[in-house]
């Protein structure tokens, strides 16, 4: 700790050089966080998948839909514990560019099943009691400037026509991952307006009662059904989610090969510096010598160094990113969950230590080999 | 008088090993700058050569996907008699009526299910997208279980290959031919008659998703447009393909774009920062060379212009270097879901020489915003300070 001076002494000698390597740090880890960030909102289904429910989806296709009566077949099922369902209705507001999703949802059992969605309870109960009302998450609220008692049209681009809806209500999520992008209404407006596919649905969400049977609870669900004219196929919603961002394609590869080249090269730049730095100090490091500092305190002071110029630049680097993320999706619409992790930004702090203490490690041998006679000869 | 480009050159050999990490920094933004652009146009390109200006897509009025619409025999019927309408040989007007649905096959790369899209056409579909080629077998017969499976789909899935019998829909059906478009969304479909198609899918009879009109030319599109959203039998609207298929591209190719462009730039900051650390390092090591330059006559501009030089040519060697290191990805073949057809598409990268200069320059403009404060410093350098030193 006495040394502290002394390294700061050093990290001082060349502000411009200085600036720069924390800078090439701090851009290093903006970019790595940026990238957790990307990553964090593809995934995002599968974080906040429930582990206790299931999506049950017609066999050969999302798109195609599943008989209304299998609501009471499914909760036959041993292991269900509750039942809900929904149907993608595929409506924009003004603009196709506009997009959130609006699911026609069971009112009665839809909370049941999404308990980590929080509305009011009287608005709320102003939904159940307003066949055409919908209940609007907080982002596209506010996105859009939603608000209760507003008259909302959206027009149905599958069912067609201009349908309006009266804003009951806004729902918050429990957790920041939680999804507050979608727009509800009731499934019997759905049922009572459409002019076609009545006695429809477009999924199933099954809660089972014991997490670990789930898989169980989905086969015997697929059994039940199969050979019917309507097959299902039943997954965990983790499955299904993780089913998704495969197709979205190997997002997982392309960043962590930017990333790898992004390190890479910060710590070929970094690695430079500091040797360019200690070659500059030989004598100076000599002179050190001769007045009693030891090899390996040499050593640590190099290694100090580079460390100090990694933590902060790394530092200054995530903060950056958390200051962006507050900015919110700049995709508009794509990754509706643009937020930074903190376990990722500890991995991201420690990643740049390890860069710091990789590339100071070649130059503090340097250092450390330094012998007095020859360094002092030099000059 | 300048100061001749043989001192940069030679100075740039002799500081080869840190000149080289500031080249190898600037080629990985170039590189990863370039990949990204080549990704987003591939897509882009592919979506846009699936439609052909003479062809008009009709939609139902409202819809903003094939998937979303709905069009009647009755109204097909209309259509054929529209003006513009180009007719085949035996005087059939080409008008073809497809069924767009989606289905998950098991895609081999992910191993696990993908959504394909699954057209039914009818036997004019071959006349009316004249860009789709038949390249191994036949083209499917009306009312049998046949498929034609696009090259990528087959490549893509399992269980599609010539002569396979893929399940699907409550049906086993048969891929009796591969088809080749020439890398456009068609060789991501599979194609099956759209009859069958209809009733595997319990579909009402004699309802399409979309109907694709052949027309004379391009410039009849302005009189079928007016005819067919004038009649009153019809509630349709129509556009060219090739502006529907643009349209279908946006999104996607807007992310790839958006995410890219992030990437990039603050890669090119940190790139910056390590060529002006370099060129800095540089400078402040040569300072007596500087000093000794300048005591020979040469002016602060000359010295200025010099180290500008020598920091582009170390960055037209990093951009240079890499475009090389961009070269193979050019033709990978990748997929995505695109959210409008919700459905695989795959496409291949292109790595076109407009994004190629595109990177050079990136890499030029890296080089000058980099040396241009450590070339400053140079020629602010006082003579006689920097000679008496050492």
């Amino acid at each position: 700790m006495k040394y502290v001076h002394l390294i700061w002494a050093n990290i001082r000698r060349k502000k411009v050089r200085t600036l720069l390597t924390v800078g090439s740090f701090a851009v290093a880890l903006f970019l790595f966080g940026l990238l957790a960030t990307i990553q964090t909102a593809f995934n995002q289904g599968v974080e906040v998948a429930g582990v206790d429910r299931l999506v049950v989806r017609n066999n050969v296709s999302l798109i195609m839909p599943l008989p209304y009566s299998y609501k009471e077949r499914l909760l036959q099922i041993p292991g269900v514990r509750d039942v809900t369902f929904a149907s993608w209705f595929g409506g924009y507001y003004q603009d196709p560019k506009n997009f959130f999703p609006q699911l026609a949802s069971e009112k009665e059992t839809w909370l049941k099943i999404y308990p980590e969605y929080k509305v009011p309870p009287k608005e709320w109960a102003d939904f159940l009691a307003d066949r055409e009302g919908c209940i609007i998450g907080r982002t596209t609220a506010e996105k859009y400037g939603f608000k209760v008692g507003d008259r909302v049209p959206i027009v149905a681009s599958i069912f067609g026509g201009v349908w309006e809806f009266n804003v009951c209500g806004i729902y918050d999520g429990t957790r920041t991952e939680d999804d507050t992008t979608q727009f509800w209404f009731r499934s019997d407006y759905l049922e009572e307006r459409r002019t076609w596919g009545k006695g429809q649905v477009g999924w199933y969400v099954v809660r089972v009662d014991n997490p670990d049977d789930a898989p169980a609870v989905a086969e015997a669900i697929d059994n039940r059904f199969s050979n019917s004219s309507w097959e299902t196929k039943s997954e965990t919603e983790k499955a299904f989610a993780a089913g998704f961002v495969k197709q979205v394609g190997n997002i997982q590869l392309l960043i962590m090969v930017i990333g790898s080249v992004v390190f890479f090269t910060l710590l070929l730049v970094t690695g430079n510096t500091m040797a360019l730095s200690i070659r500059e100090r030989t004598g100076e490091l000599a002179v050190m010598k001769t007045l009693g500092f030891s090899d390996r305190s040499i050593l640590w002071f190099v290694l100090a160094e580079s460390q100090a110029y990694a933590v902060i630049g790394g530092a200054l680097g995530l903060a950056g990113v958390k200051l962006f993320t507050l900015g919110g999706d700049p995709t508009g619409g794509f990754l509706p969950l643009f937020y930074l992790a903190p376990s990722r930004m500890l991995l991201g702090l420690m990643l740049a230590m390890a860069v710091g203490a990789l590339s100071g490690l070649l130059p503090a041998l340097t250092a450390r080999r330094l012998r007095i006679v020859e360094a002092l000869r030099r000059i | 008088m300048a100061i001749p480009l043989i001192y940069n050159l030679r100075s740039v050999r002799a500081r080869w090993a840190s000149n080289l990490i500031a080249v190898l920094g600037i080629a990985g933004v170039v590189a990863v700058f370039t990949a990204m652009l080549a990704m987003a146009r591939g897509f882009q390109l592919t979506l846009a050569e699936s439609g052909s200006p003479k062809n008009a897509i009709v939609l139902r009025g409202g819809a903003t996907t094939e998937m979303e619409s709905v069009v009647t025999l009755d109204q097909l019927r209309v259509i054929q008699d529209a003006p513009g309408v180009a007719h085949d040989a035996g005087g059939r007007p080409l008008v073809s009526g497809e069924v767009f649905v989606v289905t998950a096959f098991h895609h081999k790369a992910s191993n696990s299910d993908a959504l394909a899209p699954v057209r039914g056409v009818s036997d004019l579909a071959l006349k009316v997208h004249d860009g789709v080629r038949i390249t191994g077998g036949r083209f499917l017969r009306p009312g049998m279980a046949e498929l034609v499976a696009g090259k990528n789909a087959s490549d893509m899935y399992t269980g599609f290959r010539l002569g396979d019998h893929p399940k699907f829909g409550g049906r086993t059906w048969t891929v009796v031919g591969i088809m080749d478009s020439g890398g456009s969304a068609f060789d991501s479909e599979v194609w099956a008659d759209n009859v069958v198609l209809n009733e595997t899918y319990k579909r009402p009879d004699n309802i399409f998703s979309s109907v694709t009109a052949r027309l004379d030319s391009p410039a009849s599109f302005g009189a079928f447009k007016r005819a067919v959203t004038s009649d009153p039998r019809l509630t349709v609207q129509t556009e060219p393909e090739s502006s529907y298929y643009a349209k279908q591209s946006r999104a996607v190719s807007t992310m790839i774009r958006v995410l890219g462009f992030l990437v990039a730039s603050i890669m090119a900051i940190g790139a910056v920062f390590g060529a002006f650390n370099t060129m800095y390092s540089s400078v402040s090591a040569r300072s007596r060379e500087i000093a000794t330059l300048r005591a020979l006559g040469f002016g602060p501009a000359g010295v200025v212009f010099s180290f500008l030089v020598e920091s582009l040519v170390i960055a037209l060697a990093g951009g240079l270097l890499g475009c090389i290191l961009v070269l193979p990805v050019n033709g990978l073949t990748t997929s995505t879901l695109n959210w409008q057809s919700f459905s695989q598409v795959a496409f291949a990268f292109r790595v076109t020489p407009d994004l190629l200069m595109k990177g050079v320059i990136f890499a030029a403009f890296m080089g000058v915003l980099g040396g241009f404060l450590p070339a400053l410093h140079a020629a602010r350098l006082p003579v006689a300070d920097a000679l008496r030193e050492l």
